[in-house]
């Protein structure tokens, strides 16, 4: 029987964390802060798979590190909060209880399993007023702190916290927020400590709205992000619904519903009678 | 929390798996007890036990759809309530009108308005109307159980189809029956105890392209045709001031006419049947 060497417990967990801040470290940061409007969220993307993505009424989520570990969490709370907004009221669900939830799984996996996740994330519940907006911090090992008005996670987290820190106002306007956000993600990376320039294409921007009733997360960006961060005033754009930020249906084929065929059994090609019927190339040989 | 407590404290593997989009896939794993039609029902028929929703009204406008259903709920020969509300919002995009045992009608359409939801917060795209009508079918279908003892319930669902495959035609009505047939209607439909009339009055006077703000109103109409001959729709109450709801689905949204809208709306029915009761 081979001998297993002998690690202390104060070493595996050490070796652990070490593991999680590296996997961290090594990708984009984001950022969440409080402004006079409502809770901005602001993320370095560059893909369409997101960082940032709605959990409830008043909840938003945002993270980095592996996309697997914190998608699998992001639908965990998800589904939490549906099942306990349909379960009791939707005014039951609170970003307390899905940061608990969030705390008890990360705590688990870190302390249960060979390799814990390399996540970081943000719950942030969005209030009636500056003051009553909630952000949570939830690191890899299952530990939390309730974050004062902002933070940053990911990357360089310090070096952007610093620059948060020194100029955050809860008074601020979403384009000065904004311009805050970005400035803070901007500062890290660049050669010789130069700040970056960021454009619409490598961030992905939401807000909880203070203002909404209902669900108030609603993502930024396009156009509306272009002119936001040019300095121009947010344009409270069309209202589609509720819905906030949701890809509209592909387009519709046309069959029957209760079909579950493909349309290409299902169409019934018609006819065209400008065409000669026997032109099966359609270039007339 | 409804599912089994994992001793370690996470979170069940139920709630972090890739699995499904689906929130009432998710409840069958998670909280089966949740889900209606999961419950083992004593034998024996159970349709008088709990009061039954009456009439829905749905007609397609050339800016989406109308709904509108009567306030009446009845059990037996007694009137339950005066002033349920059957006709909800589904999601932005859509309505949904029930019939039938209320409470179990009621259950559906919560679950089904979370199920809407939580697919737009888990993929970050919208369910395309035919893919909502089909879920709602499969709802239904799992209250057959339940309909074959007596507790059955019929839904209503239409809405403003964001991607139609003929511009013309945004506004699209759906109609189900207990064993979670599917079937698109096409300009308006009814259900309930009173849709026969309310169908026999929208076959008259619907005409394809009709207005927002006609329908409406042929809507209320057809609604009092129905009350006119079914005891357990309830027509407008002008005493106690409770009208239909109604409710549209547009591009811009789903809309509930408030009370002052709705109030003129009916008024106008009703002094119009002062002057000629068949209207």
């Amino acid at each position: 029987m081979a001998m297993q060497f002998y690690a202390s417990p104060e070493q595996v967990q050490r070796d652990r964390s070490e593991y999680a801040r590296k996997g961290i470290a090594r990708g984009r940061s984001a950022v969440v802060l409080t402004y006079e409007g409502g809770v901005l969220l602001v993320a370095e993307n560059l893909t369409s798979l997101r960082k940032i993505s709605e959990l409830y009424d008043r909840i938003g989520f945002a993270a980095v590190g592996r996309y697997n570990e914190f998608e699998s969490l992001r639908r965990a709370g998800v589904r939490m909060a549906d099942l306990n907004g349909l379960a009791y009221d939707r005014r039951d669900v609170t970003g307390r209880a899905l940061a608990n939830a969030y705390t008890q799984t990360l705590g688990a996996i870190f302390s249960e399993t060979q390799k814990p996740y390399e996540v970081e994330i943000c719950v942030a519940q969005v209030g009636t007023s500056p003051e009553a907006d909630e952000l949570y911090r939830i690191t890899y090992d299952g530990s939390v702190q309730d974050e004062p008005g902002f933070m940053a996670m990911g990357g360089s987290a310090e070096a952007i916290s610093t620059v948060l820190k020194s100029r955050h106002d809860v008074a601020a306007d979403l384009q000065t927020a904004l311009a805050l956000a970005v400035e803070g993600l901007a500062s890290v990376g660049g050669e010789n400590g130069t700040p970056r320039t960021l454009g619409a294409s490598q961030l992905e921007v939401a807000v909880l709205d203070r203002s909404r009733k209902g669900r108030t997360f609603r993502r930024i960006s396009g156009a509306a992000l272009t002119t936001l961060l040019e300095g121009g005033k947010d344009e409270p754009e069309k209202e589609v619904g509720e819905a906030g930020d949701v890809a509209p249906p592909a387009p519709a084929e046309d069959k029957p519903t209760v079909s579950a065929a493909s349309v290409d059994l299902e169409g019934k090609p018609e006819a065209d009678p400008a065409k000669p019927a026997d032109d099966t190339n359609g270039d007339g040989s | 929390m409804a599912a089994g407590f994992d001793p370690s404290g996470r979170l069940p593997d139920v709630f972090t798996n890739a699995g499904t989009s689906s929130f009432t896939q998710f409840l069958s794993q998670a909280a089966p007890e949740l889900l209606p039609g999961r419950r083992p029902l004593p034998p024996g028929m159970a349709a008088d036990i709990a009061p039954h929703g009456t009439t829905i009204v749905a007609i397609a406008t050339a800016e989406g759809v109308v709904m509108a259903g009567d306030r009446r709920a009845t059990m037996g020969n007694l009137i339950a309530s005066r002033d349920i509300e059957k006709v909800h919002p589904a999601d932005a995009y859509s309505l949904i009108g029930i019939a039938g045992t209320a409470g179990i009608g009621i259950e559906l359409m919560r679950i089904f308005q979370v199920e809407l939801e939580h697919y737009e917060k888990i993929e970050g795209a919208m369910l395309s109307l035919d893919g909502k009508a089909n879920r709602l079918a499969a709802m239904v279908r799992g209250n057959l159980g339940a309909a074959m003892q007596g507790l059955a319930v019929v839904p209503l669902f239409a809405g403003f189809d964001l991607s139609p495959s003929d511009p013309s035609k945004v506004g699209r009505i759906f109609s189900f029956d207990v064993a979670g047939g599917l079937y698109e209607e096409t300009g308006y439909d009814a259900i309930g105890s009173g849709s026969l009339f309310a169908k026999s009055a929208l076959k008259k006077r619907y005409r394809p392209g009709v207005s927002t703000q006609d329908a409406i109103r042929l809507a209320v109409e057809a609604l009092y045709d129905a009350a006119d001959d079914d005891t357990a729709t309830g027509g407008p109450d002008l005493t106690r001031k409770i009208y239909p709801v109604v409710m549209t689905a547009t591009a811009d949204s789903t809309h509930r006419l408030t009370e002052a809208e709705i109030n003129a709306v009916a008024e106008q029915v009703v002094a119009g049947r002062m002057e000629n009761p068949g209207g």
